[in-house]
């Protein structure tokens, strides 16, 4: 039967047996293509919903003054009164600030970290609480950190600080108990074989095995926390931000611009010297 | 044991020993040095960073106290009219009416606003992850090395793509108010023009990693460049990008609760209302709400992205 090509009788149910085998050489059935139809009317009207809901008519008339602004950036003939000192100096804090806030959290997390793990705490219990603990840390935005910091500590880097430490003790925490349970048995047990302490058990048998991985994420979030840094001024919380967030206010778009490109050539600085770092850690 | 040991003497005399011994020591002594090193170099880098960002321990106890006095108004009742108020934490509190100033009902009692801010933000993340997901589209071709032979536009692609991510979404869109005016607009547009950055980059890696089979057959059939692209190469990138863009979707619901900050529209302008005037109910309110919209959409996205997953492992190989 199969092989020969019988055009006079084929019968329907060859054809639906040859439809269910390959539907996409087949045109659309009726009902999916009124589903196709349906999911695309849906897509307009959403669109549709959604221009009315957030104003769209408004971009055509930002244009010209987004225009505007692009010419007053690029145009530097006041670069020299500029107040060179406080930009730089509220760039050095920024950076300090990522880089505190950062170490203060791969201090703390460290002993979190062995608390969230499974293999070091076997209670459930305990071990979903502390998961929560970080869960909590790490879903609230730094910059919701640094609004809430800036109300207790007032004005100023410390409040940024804090607000890194925080959410970022959450990231870190989270990522040293993973790294802690999937540390390879065999050498934690051959430590426990010789009577050693739980203490130094972790010490000796987990530690050395997890340490670079835990060097290298704390690396990783001093690169995203120095992105972050820059921000967090925008709220009060010290460093580049809030001077960007003043020049922002008064219309001043050529330092705009300038610190802006300050920012991304530290930011991408400290990219680089941080990659090197970690090549170096995990190549050993 | 003595029997069983060499005397020490012994040891000492034997030359691979002393030279095992002298080479231990020389490298225990490096790494010594090397630990005490780098020990004092973050040492110094901690203390110029104190320095830098005023982070003295006076200033943090001064400080610390106004972080726990929040939890304390939170779950605190004022027995009289100008007493002081007493910390109570109690169930009966928790879920009293609307009028009990401790209760669950008391913190949410503008939950309208908060559900209407709400869904604003999700529909911010929405349009924003679409307008980044169709500019990363059309830019990932040309930012690809394999599919343009043309160097000068994959460089400048590239770079326009790099700008685009690595400036900060909120000093974006606190720039975007100036021209487009306070609202969601000026939001929208820098959530999607960072998308389209962070998105363009692994869209064309994508691209880079596709299998060019496909395309030399279209071009074998006569196809323009277009149509190499759209038979060739989107059918096999397509579940991909589609996963990529729904991790973005959840990263821009994120930032969208907090674009507002700047005035660029959603739940953070109210946000951060609340915590400027110090209305205590309201901030643990809108808190809990945030992180619970993020669950769910991270709950739900990785469900469609699994699905989306396992389709692309179910499909017999071509």
């Amino acid at each position: 039967m199969s092989g020969t090509i019988r055009l006079d009788s084929i019968t329907p149910a060859e054809i639906a047996a040859a439809r269910a085998r390959l539907p996409r050489l087949f045109a659309a059935t009726w009902h999916a293509q009124a589903l196709r139809f349906a999911l695309l009317a849906g897509a307009v009207l959403y669109l549709g919903y959604l221009h009315w809901l957030f104003e769209f008519d408004r971009i055509f008339s930002g244009f010209d003054r987004l225009w505007l602004i692009l010419r007053v950036m690029f145009d530097w003939s006041h670069f020299a009164e500029w107040d060179h000192a406080e930009i730089l100096r509220s760039m050095a804090e920024t950076v300090t600030m990522a880089f505190l806030g950062t170490a203060l959290s791969g201090l703390v997390a460290l002993p979190l970290g062995f608390l969230g793990a499974r293999n070091v705490i076997p209670s459930r219990v305990f071990r979903f609480c502390t998961r929560r603990v970080f869960d909590v840390c790490r879903g609230l935005d730094q910059l919701i950190w640094a609004l809430v910091f800036v109300r207790a500590m007032g004005l100023g880097p410390i409040a940024g600080v804090l607000a890194i430490f925080v959410s970022d003790t959450g990231v870190l925490a989270k990522v040293y108990s993973e790294a802690i349970e999937n540390a390879e048995q065999g050498q934690i047990d051959g430590i426990r074989a010789t009577g050693a302490s739980r203490l130094m058990t972790l010490r000796l048998g987990v530690l050395p095995q997890v340490m670079p991985v835990m060097l290298s994420q704390a690396l990783y979030q001093l690169e995203s926390n120095s992105r972050e840094a820059t921000i967090l001024g925008l709220v009060g919380a010290g460093g580049i931000g809030l001077r960007l967030s003043e020049r922002i206010q008064i219309n001043a778009w050529d330092q705009v611009a300038y610190i802006i490109l300050l920012i991304l050539v530290t930011v991408a600085v400290i990219d680089t010297v941080s990659r090197h770092i970690r090549a170096r850690l995990i190549s050993g | 044991m003595n029997d069983v040991t060499p005397s020490p003497t012994a040891w000492e005399r034997d030359p691979s020993y002393r030279l095992f011994l002298t080479r231990y020591t020389e490298l225990r002594w490096r790494k010594r040095m090397e630990t005490v090193l780098t020990a004092t170099v973050l040492a110094l880098l901690v203390l110029i960073s104190v320095v830098f960002t005023e982070f003295y321990p006076n200033r943090l106890l001064t400080g610390a106290p106004r972080v726990g006095e929040y939890f304390g108004k939170l779950f605190s009742v004022v027995p009289q009219t100008g007493a002081e108020p007493v910390p109570v934490l109690a169930w009966g509190h928790l879920f009293g009416g609307v009028k009990e100033p401790q209760s669950v009902a008391y913190w949410f009692y503008r939950i309208g606003t908060y559900a209407t801010l709400l869904w604003q933000t999700v529909q911010m993340a929405i349009i924003a992850t679409a307008m980044g997901f169709t500019a990363a589209f059309a830019l990932s071709f040309p930012a690809a090395r394999n599919l343009v032979a043309t160097r000068w536009l994959v460089f400048v692609t590239r770079r326009v793509l790099e700008i685009a991510r690595s400036i900060p979404q909120v000093v974006l869109a606190f720039i975007l108010v100036w021209p487009f005016g306070i609202g969601p607009l000026a939001g929208i547009l820098a959530i999607g023009i960072h998308s389209t950055g962070a998105l363009g980059k692994l869209f064309s890696e994508v691209n880079e990693n596709a299998d060019l089979r496909a395309l030399d057959g279209i071009r074998a059939t006569g196809g323009n460049w277009l149509t190499q692209i759209r038979y060739g190469i989107v059918p096999q990138v397509l579940p991909n990008f589609l996963s990529y863009g729904l991790l973005r979707f959840e990263i821009n619901v994120r930032s969208s609760t907090i674009i507002g900050f700047v005035g660029a529209g959603g739940i953070g302008s109210e946000f951060k209302r609340v915590i400027g005037f110090n209305i205590y109910e309201e901030v643990s309110a809108i808190a809990i709400l945030i992180l619970l919209i993020v669950m769910v959409i991270d709950l739900a996205s990785e469900r469609v992205r699994a699905r989306l997953i396992g389709k692309l492992a179910g499909e017999p190989a071509r």
